[in-house]
């Protein structure tokens, strides 16, 4: 169900101002093809500023974002998706009035134009987030938990080579975490698939990610494995407020 | 997979069999109905046929129009004034009509998506270019200007230039009705009737999985105002005089978004069931105004009644009967 393999992401020296306050600044890292990727950061970091670099919904002040080489930056929403990225909303944007199943199946049709082939293959999908018993039930009428397995039902189904995350584990209850986490990992090494997430709860970020890229007023302040971020002085100071001298 | 087929996919038998008599029930009316009962049949028919127009742009992709009566207005006035100048039949000056109505919708539609203009801000603009052709056309010699264009009225029936009495003109909006009705259903069920209701539902998470949300609007107004144009000849043609005044009135606007607003929004049946509703509804006030001769109780019953359904029903009558008697269509 999803492209086939993982595309490469570069970020190189983004950047991006709101009348004035400073967002984003030259922000840099690569996630290889095939990885799975960490961004944490205090709120208000620029953590969702950054992805929707990446997704189009701003175009960067500064730098460049390519996905396996190609310049995606500047590029539509609708066109970063056609490139293989697919991505989730924080805020969960689910099509309200539409059934579950319709709200993949939009996403299906990126890449099957027929209804038909489009429907069942959202249906493949939704049995795999385990949302297949409600397929019928309008999308509003969805817990949070199962609004955010939505979210990542309705990114699949377009098939990107590159997925990216937004908090898809806040508000999951342990036990839910981890069928998250293991179905993330279970499609990330049968396809292949590029991961990029955005997460707060730390039992999801140690299980999955690879690497970890930390940012802090916009800026990165850290990258390394879940391990070395652990004990990095300046994340620390980030996070747990720096040592009164 | 046949267009029959497709078109049919998953309408559960029953309502196909009703679709059916009630086709064929409209057929033969003509045969059974007297003038007036004609009338009002013709009158539910051309709702229907506008509603269904309308509702491809605010029930389909969520855009709200409330100035349909440029696109009726500008189809009715060049078809006439190209039959009444040049002796241009209206099957001829119904493709100048739709071509202009479009470029109108294409026009309207590029100033409101490209700076996103969103909602009643929209809705204004809409407004805004069917007060200005009204104005313009006020003022304009060859449509006569605010004194109005007139047709020859001529009973004798004539297909290729759409001369004739009530029944011939009952015919070709009932060809039209259900045409749009089966343009909407076939619509619906495609790759962009869906990237539609995306649109409606959120146009950035539909961005996000790759809806092409700025042309698919276009699309929607394009095809709206060419579908309400063809609705703009029939009328022109059928009453046989134009006015500025009325053909691009805000209240022309209003009326094509009532149907589908009582019957069901973005619903293949609603503007349908609204049209039969709403005239039903006008056509016994009316009487009932003339049997008590109290001028204007009808304004006031029929608006209450507007209220009534709106306020108890507010997805619409069509969600309502579909759900109790089983047909089964939702809206979407």
């Amino acid at each position: 169900m999803s492209g086939g393999s993982g595309a490469r992401l570069e970020l190189a020296g983004i950047g991006k101002n709101f009348r004035g306050l400073r967002a984003v600044h030259d922000v840099s890292f690569s996630v290889p093809a095939g990885a799975i990727h960490a961004l944490i950061g205090p709120n208000g970091a620029g953590k969702t500023t950054i992805f929707n670099m990446i997704a189009g919904v701003y175009r960067p002040d500064a730098g460049t974002v390519s996905l396996d080489g190609r310049q995606i930056s500047g590029l539509r929403p609708d066109l970063v998706c056609d490139a293989g990225v697919g991505r989730t909303f924080q805020i969960v944007k689910p099509f309200k009035g539409l059934s579950v199943l319709e709200n993949v199946t939009v996403g299906a049709l990126h890449r099957r134009p027929a209804l038909g082939d489009a429907r069942a293959a959202a249906a493949d999908i939704l049995e795999r987030l385990g949302l297949h018993d409600r397929r019928h039930q309008a999308a509003e009428s969805l817990t949070l938990p199962d609004r955010k397995r939505l979210e990542v039902a309705r990114a699949l189904a377009t098939e990107p080579k590159l997925l990216l995350l937004d908090e898809v584990m806040a508000g999951l209850r342990p036990t839910e975490v981890d069928v998250m986490v293991a179905f993330l990992r279970d499609l990330n090494v049968r396809t292949g698939l590029t991961i990029l997430l955005i997460e707060h709860v730390m039992r999801a970020v140690m299980a999955l990610a690879a690497e970890v890229v930390v940012v802090s007023y916009g800026e990165k302040i850290a990258q390394g494995t879940p391990a070395e971020i652990a004990r990095n002085q300046a994340v620390l100071d980030v996070y747990l407020g720096e040592e009164e001298a | 997979m046949s267009l029959l087929h497709r078109l049919t996919d998953g309408v559960p038998l029953r309502a196909l069999w009703g679709l059916g008599l009630l086709l064929a029930a409209l057929l033969v009316a003509p045969a059974f109905l007297g003038k007036y009962g004609l009338s009002v049949l013709i009158l539910v028919l051309y709702f229907a046929y506008v509603g269904q127009a309308w509702n491809i742009m605010m029930g389909f992709a969520g855009q709200l129009s409330l100035g349909h009566a440029l696109y009726a207005g500008l189809g009715g006035y060049i078809a006439a004034g190209l039959f009444f100048h040049y002796g241009v039949g209206p099957w001829l000056g119904l493709f100048a009509a739709v071509a202009a109505a479009a470029a109108a919708g294409a026009v309207v539609g590029y100033l409101g998506f490209r700076f996103s203009l969103a909602g009643v801000y929209f809705a204004l603009l809409t407004i805004a270019f069917s007060e200005f052709t009204r104005i313009a056309f006020d003022h304009w010699g060859w449509v006569g200007g605010s004194g109005g264009l007139f047709l020859k009225v001529d009973a004798t029936a004539d297909w290729l230039n759409l001369r004739g009495g009530p029944v011939l003109f009952y015919y070709v909006i009932l060809a039209l009705a259900v045409g749009a009705f089966i343009l909407c259903r076939a619509l619906l069920e495609s790759r962009l009737g869906r990237y539609w209701l995306a649109i409606r539902e959120d146009a950035e998470a539909a961005q996000a999985v790759g809806v092409p949300v700025f042309r698919c609007k276009m699309i929607a107004v394009v095809i709206s105002a060419a579908l309400t144009a063809v609705a703009g000849v029939w009328n022109a043609f059928y009453y046989n005089n134009l006015f500025p005044e009325t053909a691009f009135a805000m209240g022309r606007s209003i009326e094509f978004t009532l149907a589908p607003i009582i019957g069901g929004l973005g619903t293949l049946f609603g503007p349908i069931v609204g049209a039969v509703v709403l005239t039903g509804l006008g056509e016994i006030f009316t009487d009932l105004s003339e049997l008590f001769h109290i001028s204007g109780i009808k304004q006031i019953f029929y608006g209450l009644a507007l209220l009534i359904i709106v306020m108890y029903r507010p997805a619409g009558v069509w969600p309502w009967i579909a759900d109790r008697f089983g047909f089964g269509e939702k809206r979407r």
